[in-house]
This record gives structure tokens, C-alpha cells and sequence, in this order.
């Protein structure tokens, strides 16, 4: 994989979410504890909320336009809602966050 | 022939190899032992216990004078190495030189010092060897000490002197204790222990400055402007590898002194071991992993094959009374799931974190029998899928009982108050139930209990559950959400009677069933906490809905609407000028006026919201709320001023009431408005609280609305003076917001309580009101404030993307 860092987890609220511009779209990079960090389309798919805005509880978020709740680790709309947002890979490494360049179309620096 | 060896610093790693050395090769090398420290190797974790006073000094010496005279190692004990020159092979110590064939770094590791102003202070200390360590035993029940850090050793630190009846603070920079180690729930268990043990704990505390006099320590200084007054400092905030004489040798250093797996460093014949290591990219502070690399270090000097590999790791914090246990990963990464168990009546928390079938992590409190069980299967990769069910009974597991909904009334002590209205306690109810009060009625009728505004019938009920068994049957209520069996009314009543005044106490004690609750009950507990205790609980933004935590109302494409405040609907061309240039200036497509007397601007977004805030403050203009569940407007007519039929001045009493009301949170948006007189322009009575003024005086009526409801307002009172209607209007938001269910607006609230019991809290009772208002205002002292200023100064960052990496692509 090609790991792009993106700035240190302490950028990122606790229980909280910042967006991250990328060639595909914007990705919402939530950090769910201390050092707990997921990153997945900002975009929900019933009627595009924002994610980022939403409110993160356990390893989910919630949309903050109509409440669909997301699992963040599978994507899957949970409950009786029917979606699914695209989750990328995403590692922490001595507090940096390093988010994986081939899946978000972003090809090597080198 | 024999070989010399020189090691360079006496401590628990390299004694550990100097142990293994001279047992499997007694022969093999000419040892010479330096350590800048006057004494041999002591076990220097043990270090809290010698404080404690449970152990003395000569309790934890490892290697006394006869055990180095034995083995025949030369010590050089407290004299300093100068420099080392690596092609001569010669040590240049303070009292002259030693040649070597091998070289051993054992410097350790040196207490990190925030260089605060006033660092430099006599009293200021590390907690770090055993001169620290008597420091700190010097202080006595006279004395105040206050610890900078909250991680294992600072707690250490505190705990031993608060057994000396030291008044003990430890003030700590994350929001909560051994974060690298616990997660929330456990931190504020153990905050919760070490406060029973006297200590005072100052979570997300910045500290600023040490302050002196005579050049000694009196007081911390934190950057809110508390002062902590001290007669001695001690900072336990880390370590760093002690690597300068590595790096002055010309070893290759990182953050430690680089070695291989053979523990050897660029220089083939310089090895290190412990604290000031590097390896893989990893430092150490535990004990464990040291004592594996001391094995590998003895073998390598004997030419034997050894390789150190890092290992997972468990904590346990040697404090009296806080049993608590961490192994492995508890955090980070995807594909994670967690399983938690909680048990308020006997302060038990437990989360394993499972990873493809295999448990990776675990945190316990409380109970931690099991711990070692789980490091097992953690340190072994068991798979956990068979067991997976019940796991977290640990491996006595039989087929436990699930946990018990009213455990959390069951925990509660006597003298806590279950009726807020009527000062009763549960030891009055359990009592009037055993003597044969079967069901609400009963109970009512004799203590008074749930006989008011109702709101903790629930928790009556529960309670005649837990002592009638199953003679007493529950009605069932709506509980918040699935991740509580506990209602909106049972938990603001347990709020304050237990009391509980974090989020993390109201997960625990109650029993939440989910790591941190979910958008239904999450916001609702942060608005009864922030409610019920304004100056310890910090309104925590992440348990806000969009709109209040940004400030602004989103709309259906994202962007956001800024509506600045119009007090009570006034406003002047240096006002208007400043909004249209901000209209002007952020594109705003859409201005609108609004059905509260002031102008909102649509279609903002989301990233220029810290900038537009900023133009807006310029002009004198402050955030109108029109987002929040809290005071929006208080809409007014022009009353005396200008119009003929004008009783009293309502517009200015309409100004008053915003500038009293404004930035108070409420369970649900309260909307106020003051008409001039009986003809009512300003529409007071389809308000939660409408003032209509007449010629003798204020009517204040409550409980209007003009939503998906519409409600005329019910007569509250009426009385004759300004101050008076001021008053009493605060006093019933005050009463409100203490007792309403989140998200009921004030009718609903009016409903459940009814309009006899308002009447006699907020009319009748004037001491009560007076009490109501006081509580209002403190409150205020906190929320009374702009927060477009604060988050245009101090936030703007967090509107902003974290990266942009189109930007990168398109190069």
C-alpha cells in the first residue's frame, strides 16, 4: 500500500470528524477513542449528509441530516436503513494518521 | 585471557545482565561498573512502595556491596563517565580512564521536565530515584504537593504521599487518567478510587507557570488563572532514553540508542540495554521487555545466539485498592469489535477487544481476576470464537446472569434522594415499603414521594421492585434508548442524587449497555450533566447535535445559516451595514428575515463560517442561537416608546430578558417575547414564556407554542414591578431546565408537572425563586458568553479539511 500521512490524530476531535479533500471525493477521517481512527465517504448515500458532522458514538456515526447510523468499520447503514458508505484504510503511526493513496486514486509522491 | 567489559550505569536492565554474565561464564570477562547515582543496582519500581512507607530502601536493594565484591566487578559508584573514545576502546571516567574489549550502555532513561517558567525552582522535582523519592517522604499532613501527570508513575507518586495524609493534587493534561494505558471508562473508575483516597484529580488541566518565592515553589499555576498552591512540585509526566553520551560517542540515536535484535549498537562492540534503547523504532518503560533484552545482551557478550523480539505487554498499577489491569491494544484500527460489561454495584468495568476471532486487547477494573487468563489468550492469538459468547465471564464462566437493569437503584446509598420536590430519601421509601406499602400509591401517600412534579416516579417504582421481588409489578416505560433500560426521568434523578458528573460516570454507574452511549441518549446525558452541574461538567461539543456544535444551522446541501442577534428585534445602519457586507463578501445567496425579528443568512459555507463570525464581531454583532435548544429570541413591540396604546417599555424590558437569558442551554429552544399591551403585537402568547404588559404591571404566562403543536400560553402570575417579571421568568427557565426530559419543549414539561406546582415553586415560594435564580445565574457565569467569538479565535481550525490532497494531485 502507499500510506500518505494526513496529520496527527490530536487534529481530530475525540468522538469527532474532519473532512479530507481527495481526488474521489471528500472522505470523513472520524476518531472514534484516543487512538481509534476510521475514514470513510462523507457523503451519505440517502440524501448526501454530510457524515462528518454527525455525532460519533462507539465505532459508528450518525448522519446529522435524518439519523442513518453508519458502522464504521464495515460502512453498512445499520438498522432498518439500506446503504452503504465506502470505507478506506486508514493506520495511526506514533500519532500521525496515514491514510492509504491507492484507494483514494492518489498515485505515489515518488 | 579475560575480556573487559565496561557498563555505564547501574541499573535493573544491566543488572539483570550482569546477573546472567557472571552466573553461566563467571570467568569470561574483567567487569567495571560505573553509575553516576553514590549506590549499586535497587529495584526502582519498587520505588512507590518504599514511598508509601509499605517498603524500605534496603527492602528493594538488588545488589548489595558483597554481592558486586563476590562476582569481582570494580564499581565505580557516583562518578560520572566524561567521554569515551571508540578507537582506542578507552572509557574516560570523572577519576580516570578504563580500557575495554566490550562496551555496555545501560544509561537508563532521564525524567522529562516541562520547561515551564519557574522549572528551575527549589522544590521542583522529578519522581525518578530513591533522593526523589525521600523528598517526597519529608512531606507531612502540613504539606500540599501537587503532581504534574497523570500516568502510572505520577499516580504512583500521589497515592504514596496521600498515605502520609499529604494533601495530594494531580493535575493532568488529558481528559483522563493513564490514557495510554486505560480507556475513558476505566480512567474514571480509578479517578473515582484515588478521590475516595483523598486525592484532588484536575483533568484536562494546562499548566502554565510554577510561581515562587525565595526561589522555592509555592504554587502551580494553571492557564485558567487557578492557582494551586504547593510546598513541593513534582512532575512525573515521562522519560526520555538518556542518550547523550551516545550521541557525543558517535552511536547511531534515534529517539533511544539504536541496537539490532543482539541488542548491538552501529558500533560492533557497544552494546545498550533498557530504557535508553531504541528498537524497531520502539523505547521501553516497563520492566518485562528489559529483562528480556538483559537475557539476549549476556548471551551476545558470550557469543551465543540470541535474538530480542517485542512482546505484547500488560499494566498493573501498584496502588493499594485500585485493582486495575491492561493488556495488549484497546485501541486503534478497523475491523475491531468490543465487548463491554459493567457492574455499578460493585464498580466493575470490563472491555475485551476482539480482531478477526482473536481477543488483541483488554482493560479491566475493578475485577481482575481473570486478567492473566486474558493475557493468555492474548499473548497466544487463542482463537475466541467457539467462547466468543461468553468471554467476558472470564473461564469460570457457568452461565452467568445477564446485568441487572435495576442494579444502578439497587447501588444507591440510604441517604440518597430519590424526590428532589419533597427531600425524600431512599432510606424514608425502602422503609415505608417493608412496613407495607405496596405499590405508588402507598408510597406517595405516605413519604410524598413522586406526589409533586412526578418526574422521579420511576425510580419509586424500581426501588418497590428491588424490595418486593416479584410481588411488585413494573409498568413499563419508554426507556431512553436501546442503550439503557433507564427512562429521561430515572436518569436526571439519579444525576443528581448519586450524584454523577461525567459522562463517564453515568456509562458506569448506570449501566450503558454501549462504549459511549449513541446520538439519541448521548446528547440528552450532556445537556442533564452540563444542567444539573455547571461548574464541574464541561459542555462537551461532540455530544452535540450539528447545528449547536457548529453554531450554525446546516441546511439540506450542507451549508450552514448564520443568524447574528437582534437584541429584542433592535437594530441600527452599522448593524445592517456589517451584514450586507458580509453577504456581500461570503457569497451568500439567500437573506432572510426571520419570524424572530432578526436576519438570517442562507447558504454559508461550512468553511468560511470562522471568518464570517469574525467580519460579524467586528461590527459589535454575537451569535443569535437560532440553532440552539436554549434561548432563541425574545421578540418585542415598541410599547411606550412609540406606540399610543404602550403600557410599559417592553422593548427595553425585552432587551433585558435576552441579555439575561442569552447563551443558557434549555432542554428544548425557548422562545420569549414581551408585548406592550393586551393587543399583543408581539404574539406573547403562542411563546414558552410570553410577558404581556398591562397598566398595573407584568403578565407572565408559560407553555405556548406554534409548532407542529399551537398553544396559547397559560397565566403564571402577574406582578408589578420590572425586577419582579425579570425574576420570575428566570426562575421558571431555571426550573425547566432542571427538571424537563431533553428535547420536551416547555408545554410538555408544564404538562407532566402541572401549572399548581410551577405556581408554588417559582409564585408562592420566594425563597425558592430566589434559589431558582441564584442557580440560573451560576450557570450563566459559565454560558452567558459569544461563542462565535471563542470558535472564530480558537476553533477556526476544526472548520477547516484536514488535508487537501487534490491539491497535490493536480501538480
Amino acid at each position: 500500500m502507499n500510506w500518505i500521512d494526513i496529520g496527527h490524530i490530536e487534529e481530530v476531535p475525540l468522538r469527532g470528524a474532519r473532512v479530507l479533500k481527495t481526488p474521489v471525493g471528500c472522505i470523513a477521517v472520524f476518531r472514534t477513542g484516543e487512538a481509534e481512527i476510521f475514514a470513510a465517504s462523507n457523503s451519505c448515500p440517502h440524501k448526501q449528509g454530510p457524515l462528518s458532522e454527525g455525532i460519533v458514538h462507539g465505532q459508528s456515526v450518525t448522519c446529522p441530516l435524518h439519523n442513518w447510523v453508519f458502522d464504521l468499520n464495515t460502512g453498512e447503514a445499520q438498522g432498518s436503513d439500506d446503504g452503504r458508505i465506502d470505507v478506506y484504510p486508514v493506520r495511526l503511526e506514533h500519532g500521525r494518521i496515514l491514510i492509504d493513496g491507492d484507494a483514494i486514486g492518489q498515485r505515489s509522491a515518488a | 585471557m579475560k575480556q573487559k567489559l565496561v557498563v555505564i550505569g547501574a541499573g535493573m536492565a544491566s543488572g539483570r545482565v550482569l546477573e546472567h554474565l557472571t552466573d553461566a561464564a563467571p570467568d569470561a570477562f574483567d567487569i567495571t561498573l560505573f553509575n553516576a547515582e553514590p549506590r549499586g543496582n535497587y529495584n526502582r519500581i519498587m520505588l512507590s512502595p518504599v514511598l508509601s512507607g509499605e517498603k524500605t530502601y534496603e527492602d528493594i536493594v538488588t545488589h548489595d556491596d558483597s554481592w558486586y565484591a563476590e562476582r569481582g566487578i570494580t564499581c565505580r559508584f557516583g562518578e560520572k563517565v566524561l567521554k569515551i573514545d571508540r578507537d582506542l576502546k578507552v572509557v574516560e571516567g570523572e577519576n580516570g580512564h578504563v580500557a575495554y574489549d566490550k562496551l555496555l550502555f545501560g544509561t537508563g532513561s532521564t525524567p522529562f521536565i516541562i520547561p515551564l517558567p519557574g522549572h528551575d525552582l527549589e522544590g521542583v522535582i522529578a519522581y525518578r530515584d530513591l533522593e526523589d523519592t525521600h523528598r517526597m517522604m519529608g512531606m507531612g499532613p502540613d504539606n500540599k504537593v501537587v503532581v504534574i501527570g497523570g500516568g502510572l508513575l505520577g499516580l504512583e507518586a500521589a497515592a504514596g504521599m496521600a498515605a502520609h495524609g499529604v494533601d495530594v493534587t494531580v493535575v493532568h493534561i488529558m481528559g483522563h487518567l493513564m490514557e495510554r494505558q486505560l480507556d475513558e471508562a476505566a480512567g474514571y473508575l480509578l479517578k473515582k478510587s484515588l478521590e475516595d483516597k483523598g486525592i484532588k484529580i484536575r483533568l484536562l488541566a494546562n499548566s502554565k507557570q510554577i510561581l515562587g518565592e525565595d526561589g522555592k515553589v509555592r504554587a502551580l499555576l494553571l492557564d485558567d488563572g487557578t492557582e494551586l498552591p504547593c510546598d513541593l512540585l513534582v512532575m512525573a509526566v515521562g522519560i526520555r532514553p538518556a542518550t547523550a553520551l551516545a550521541q557525543e560517542t558517535g552511536l547511531a540515536v534515534g529517539r533511544g540508542i539504536h541496537v539490532d535484535d543482539q541488542m548491538v549498537t552501529s558500533d560492533a562492540d557497544v552494546l545498550a540495554v533498557g530504557e535508553c534503547v531504541e528498537h524497531q523504532g520502539e523505547v521501553f518503560g516497563l520492566v518485562a521487555p528489559l529483562y528480556d533484552q538483559a537475557k539476549v545482551v549476556a548471551a551476545t557478550l558470550l557469543g551465543d545466539e540470541a535474538a530480542f523480539q517485542q512482546k505484547t505487554l500488560s499494566t498493573k498499577l501498584k496502588v493499594t485498592g485500585c485493582d486495575l489491569f491492561s493488556a495488549g491494544d484497546f485501541a486503534e484500527a478497523e475491523g475491531r469489535e468490543d465487548i463491554v460489561f459493567r457492574d455499578p454495584a460493585r464498580g466493575v468495568y470490563k472491555r475485551l477487544v476482539i480482531e478477526e476471532d482473536k481477543l488483541i486487547g483488554a482493560v479491566m477494573y475493578g475485577d481482575t481476576a481473570d486478567g492473566s487468563w486474558f493475557f493468555g489468550l492474548i499473548k497466544d492469538e487463542t482463537c475466541i470464537e467457539e467462547m466468543r459468547d461468553t468471554l467476558i465471564f472470564g473461564p469460570a464462566y457457568q452461565g452467568g446472569d445477564a446485568a441487572d437493569p435495576l442494579s444502578a437503584v439497587a447501588a444507591l446509598p440510604p441517604e440518597a434522594e430519590i424526590c428532589g420536590c419533597n427531600g425524600v430519601c431512599k432510606s424514608d421509601i425502602v422503609e415505608v415499603i417493608q412496613g407495607g406499602a405496596g405499590d405508588l400509591g402507598a408510597v406517595r401517600a405516605t413519604t410524598k414521594a413522586s406526589a409533586s412534579c412526578g418526574t422521579c416516579t420511576g425510580l419509586v417504582e424500581q426501588l418497590l421492585q428491588v424490595t418486593l421481588g416479584d410481588d411488585f409489578q413494573m409498568p413499563t416505560a419508554q426507556p431512553i434508548c436501546g442503550c439503557t433500560e433507564l427512562t429521561h426521568e430515572d436518569v436526571r434523578r439519579l444525576i443528581k442524587s448519586k450524584p454523577l458528573k461525567s459522562q463517564e460516570a453515568v456509562w458506569q454507574e448506570l449501566g450503558w449497555t454501549s462504549r459511549n452511549g449513541c446520538h439519541v441518549c448521548r446528547p440528552a446525558i450532556n445537556y442533564y450533566l452540563l444542567s444539573d452541574w455547571p461548574l464541574e461538567y464541561q459542555d462537551d461539543p461532540q455530544s452535540r447535535f450539528v447545528n449547536e456544535r457548529k453554531h450554525a444551522n446546516i441546511q439540506k446541501d450542507g451549508t450552514f445559516s448564520v443568524v447574528p442577534r437582534m437584541w429584542g428585534g433592535i437594530t441600527n445602519p452599522a448593524e445592517l451595514r456589517a451584514i450586507a457586507d458580509a453577504a456581500d463578501k461570503y457569497d451568500v445567496p439567500t437573506v432572510k428575515v426571520t419570524g424572530g425579528q432578526r436576519i438570517d443568512l442562507l447558504g454559508v459555507k461550512g468553511e468560511d463560517l470562522p471568518a464570517i463570525w469574525a467580519d460579524l464581531n467586528r461590527a459589535g454583532l454575537v451569535s443569535g442561537h437560532a440553532y440552539s435548544k436554549g434561548l432563541r429570541t425574545v421578540k418585542t413591540c415598541v410599547g411606550t416608546d412609540h406606540c399610543r396604546f404602550g403600557t410599559q417599555d417592553s422593548t427595553g424590558l425585552g432587551i433585558k430578558l435576552e441579555k439575561i437569558l442569552w447563551g443558557s442551554w434549555t432542554p428544548h429552544k425557548l422562545k420569549l417575547a414581551v408585548s406592550g399591551c393586551p393587543r399583543n403585537c408581539a404574539e406573547a402568547t403562542c411563546k414558552d414564556i410570553g410577558v404581556v404588559c398591562v397598566d398595573s404591571g407584568y403578565q407572565i404566562s408559560i407553555g405556548g407554542a406554534a409548532g407542529m403543536d399551537v398553544k396559547e400560553t397559560e397565566l403564571l402570575c402577574q406582578v408589578p414591578t420590572e425586577d419582579e417579571a425579570i425574576e420570575v421568568v428566570m426562575a421558571v427557565t431555571q426550573a425547566y431546565r432542571e427538571g424537563g426530559k431533553y428535547l420536551d419543549r416547555l408545554y410538555k414539561w408544564l404538562n407532566k408537572v402541572g401549572m399548581d406546582w410551577v405556581k408554588a415553586q417559582v409564585v408562592e415560594d420566594l425563597e425558592n425563586r430566589v434559589a431558582l435564580v441564584a442557580r440560573f445565574e451560576l450557570s450563566q457565569s459559565i454560558y452567558r458568553k459569544d461563542p462565535w467569538a471563542e470558535h472564530a479565535q480558537e476553533k477556526a481550525r476544526d472548520y477547516a479539511p484536514l488535508a487537501d490532497l487534490t491539491l497535490e494531485a493536480a501538480e
